[in-house]
């Protein structure tokens, strides 16, 4: 059994945590100017919050102008993905101490999507191509069982990575054929097409299959791996694009 | 301005609002409002599961989960309700099966149920599984199905449209809702929303506390905005203090953590819960595990050089298991503490996370003027409904339970209703209390910050109205309450523009919060007593003899404007289950 005394965190809480850091942030609005401009912001914060602790230190204190979008703060709602040092992370699930605070941190929005104001994109392009793909199960039979569908649970397993898309547009943003290319339908509508394509309980694969062949579907992808780098929720993106790029090769899923 | 007619507009998009909508909207002309994306909703953050006497894992049956049900609200749950929760559990986790969710399975294909607090077999013998879950992912899966599924029926959203009033005409003494008003966040233009029903779907208000599992968003803004108009709120002061948030931050550890064999341990390793709950232990209710975890801390067994949290420890438990089961809540205290739960006890304490109380609403989801008069048109269901099926606490996985169950139910008694009911009038000026509210805070030259006044509140609810309370920690916190209302008055934003002004939004959330946090103080010191999640140290006892009734809080305008809470009360539905001591 296992007697704890002593442990990581309270062996670091005793001297005073608080360091200086820069916050280096893109600033857009409309309504005060057409230009985007970098704003440097001063603050104190202990290395193991998180960097939307500091936007919130930001805007409780110093700017109250400045705009994100932000829900629960945990990685669950995927409301704060954006840019932050050239790379896309969730503000809620990236420490200070992990991105190096000696050098200003640099926060952008996410790439390929109209800024709205500051760190807000305008996200229905996003949510279309989703909407797009049929994300929901499609069953033929018209009578419903009394009870639940069996399902084993190796094939419960099968799909069980691209279940945890929570929709929050870092891979799909990551991508630099999507960058270049707003039509393509990008990583996240795969990644939910996935989940219904190698679904046991699911009869509409070839749809989506089709769906997917199209010109601006999956056969843009160019395997660069940004996508996978850049999914909060560690969905392997490019192996689940492969898995369905594989799928309409051989029709086997 | 813009006016929009639809039969059923619905106020959120968490789960209630969503299985709501799939049902309103087969049967009528639907809009749902939310303030953010559907999918943003904090039903994503629920970890455990979904309660339903399945019986596929070991018996069970729905009787079992009433009586379970009402003893873990301490007998305050209105039990025809809590019956018809339970019953309805089974066909509600069978729907979302067949909406697509991938509920995890036994090794014979059939969803897997696993332990969790409070739930017994045969009246308190000993844990039953009766818990369906996707890993600890639950609420994330629920959420994503039901939106899939709104994808799927066509269901009409506004994103990011926040609801700032609702609008409700009164003849000859006759409430009626008549639709809402809403603020376009992008763009700051005002919408005015004619209904023939609206539903609240909005979800809590633990915003008012600091350390709180809740998002940011939950700031009460459904029950403020009836509130105001004169509806009641409903037992505002039993608010459940989970034990398991992660320490200091609040942020939540399911009870799925002890229902896979978790243990929590007090500084010197020992298993406290045996001395507290001898038969549940660690799966007794979670006022009882809070309560313990605080008496552990104040009686110097709490960990760390400030001994102000003790340990949740999976260190006994498979890493397999731990990476199939509880995989979020393992990440969470790698990302978030830089422990590895494998070999590591991780640090806790309780969190504020979930409103029993709410808006009154009886088993169709109407919503109540009184103790007995339904407001025609307007409905409510989920956390910010009261019902009610929790009582004074709560039971894990009867909240993915109650948004299923109650928002279905709300779904269709409210386009029923739209479907043969006329439009109520419009107001006169249907914006003006919208707009008003807006311009003053646009165009203040006072001096009073938002995000400093939301902290002193915080500060004050967590010091005075959390897991134990006194007549003078409700005082304190009741006078700094008047005062931050006071201090709101003078309250001034800097971002005076109309395009995503979050700015604003804040403030108005400060003002419902300010709002709500009063009604619960006032409620909670009017509650001579010790009731689930309502706890009195100078009153350590239940007294079923002049406390078993729900508090109705009404808000009251004095002639001069001045504001006050009203306390009334409602008796508790009892059908088979006479109350007894509460003994995990």
């Amino acid at each position: 059994m296992a007697t704890p005394v002593m442990d990581k965190v309270e062996a670091q809480s005793a001297a005073s945590p608080y360091i200086t850091v820069t916050f280096r942030v893109r600033r857009f609005n409309p309504e005060v100017s057409a230009e985007a401009t970098w704003q440097d912001f001063q603050l104190e914060i202990d290395p193991k919050e998180r960097v939307l602790d500091g936007l919130h230190k930001i805007k409780w204190d110093l700017d109250g102008t400045l705009t994100f979008r932000r829900s629960c703060a945990h990685g669950i709602c995927g409301s704060d993905a954006m840019r932050i040092n050239g790379k896309n992370r969730l503000a809620c699930k990236t420490l200070i101490k992990d991105i190096n605070p000696e050098k200003p941190i640099t926060i952008e929005p996410i790439k390929g999507l109209t800024v709205l104001k500051d760190l807000v994109v305008d996200m229905e392009p996003f949510f279309q191509a989703y909407r797009d793909v049929m994300p929901f199960l499609i069953t033929k039979d018209t009578n419903e069982p009394t009870r639940e569908r069996l399902q084993s649970a190796e094939d419960r397993e099968r799909f069980d990575d691209t279940t945890k898309c929570i929709l929050c547009a870092a891979c799909t943003s990551s991508c630099p054929v999507f960058w270049n290319d707003g039509q393509y339908f990008g990583p996240a509508a795969i990644v939910n097409a996935h989940r219904f394509i190698f679904d046991s309980r699911d009869e509409a694969g070839e749809q989506r299959l089709e769906i997917l062949n199209d010109k601006d579907g999956v056969w843009r992808c160019r395997t660069t791996f940004n996508c996978t780098d850049a999914c909060p929720r560690g969905i392997e993106v490019t192996k689940a694009i492969a898995e369905v790029k594989r799928a309409l090769i051989t029709r086997r899923y | 301005m813009k006016i929009h007619k639809y039969d059923t507009v619905i106020v959120g998009a968490g789960g209630a609002g969503m299985r709501a909508a799939i049902e309103a909207t087969k049967r009528s002309r639907t809009a749902v409002l939310t303030k953010l994306y559907p999918t943003r909703s904090h039903t994503g953050a629920a970890q455990g599961g979904m309660a339903a006497a399945l019986a596929n894992v070991e018996e069970d049956n729905w009787e079992w989960h009433t009586f379970d049900t009402v003893k873990g609200g301490d007998y305050l749950v209105d039990q025809d309700a809590a019956e018809i929760l339970a019953k309805e559990a089974i066909d509600s986790v069978l729907d979302l099966e067949k909406m697509g969710l991938p509920f995890n399975r036994t090794p014979n294909g059939t969803i897997d149920q696993r332990r969790f607090g409070g739930h017994s077999r045969n009246h308190g013998e000993a844990p039953v599984r009766r818990s369906c879950y996707a890993a600890d992912r639950t609420g994330h899966m629920i959420l994503q199905t039901l939106y899939q599924n709104c994808v799927k029926e066509g269901v009409e959203f506004f994103n990011e449209f926040y609801v700032l009033d609702q609008l409700i005409t009164e003849e000859d003494g006759v409430k009626r809702s008549a639709g809402v008003v809403a603020y376009e966040l992008a763009t700051g233009e005002i919408h005015v929303f004619q209904a023939k029903a609206v539903i609240y779907a909005s979800g809590g208000c633990g915003k008012f506390f600091k350390v709180t599992s809740n998002a940011h968003t939950l700031t009460g803004d459904g029950q403020a905005a009836v509130y105001r108009r004169g509806i009641p709120l409903e037992d505002m002061e039993f608010f459940q203090f989970h034990p398991t948030g992660i320490w200091r931050m609040g942020i939540l550890l399911t009870e799925g953590a002890r229902g896979e064999g978790g243990i929590l341990r007090n500084k010197d390793g020992e298993r406290f819960m045996e001395k507290y709950a001898p038969v549940m232990k660690d799966l007794a209710s979670r006022d009882v595990v809070s309560r313990s975890i605080y008496t552990e801390i104040r009686e110097g067994r709490g960990c760390g050089p400030e001994g102000d949290h003790v340990y949740l420890d999976l260190t006994h438990l498979p890493p397999e298991q731990l990476d199939a089961k509880l995989p979020d809540i393992t990440e969470f205290a790698r990302t978030y503490l830089g422990i590895e739960p494998y070999t590591d006890p991780i640090p806790i304490q309780p969190t504020a996370h979930y409103a029993m109380g709410g808006i009154p609403t009886n088993v169709q989801g109407e919503v109540l003027a009184d103790n007995t008069t339904v407001v025609p048109g307007l409905y409510a269901a989920g956390e910010v409904a009261c019902v009610s099926v929790h009582g004074a606490n709560r039971l894990g996985t009867n909240s993915l339970l109650d948004i299923n169950v109650f928002g279905k139910r709300a779904g269709i008694a409210a386009a029923d209703y739209s479907q043969k009911a006329d439009y109520v009038d419009l107001p006169e000026n249907p914006a003006e209390f919208v707009v008003s509210q807006i311009e003053r805070l646009r165009n203040s030259t006072g001096n009073e910050r938002v995000a400093e006044l939301r902290r002193e509140l915080q500060e004050t609810m967590d010091a005075n109205v959390m897991v134990f309370r006194t007549e003078q920690t409700i005082k304190t916190a009741v006078e700094k309450i008047a005062e931050l209302k006071e201090r709101y008055k003078n309250v001034a934003i800097q971002d005076k523009g109309k395009r995503f002004n979050t700015d604003l939004l804040e403030a108005i959330e400060l003002g419902n919060l300010l709002d709500l946090a009063e009604v619960m103080a006032v409620s909670a010191l009017a509650r001579k007593e010790s009731r689930g999640g309502h706890y009195r140290e100078d009153y350590p006892n239940r007294d079923d003899v002049n406390f078993m009734r729900h508090t109705m809080a009404y808000r009251e305008v004095g002639a001069d404007g001045s504001e006050t809470v009203r306390l009334d009360y409602k008796p508790v539905v009892q059908t088979r289950y006479q109350p007894m001591e509460r003994k995990y």
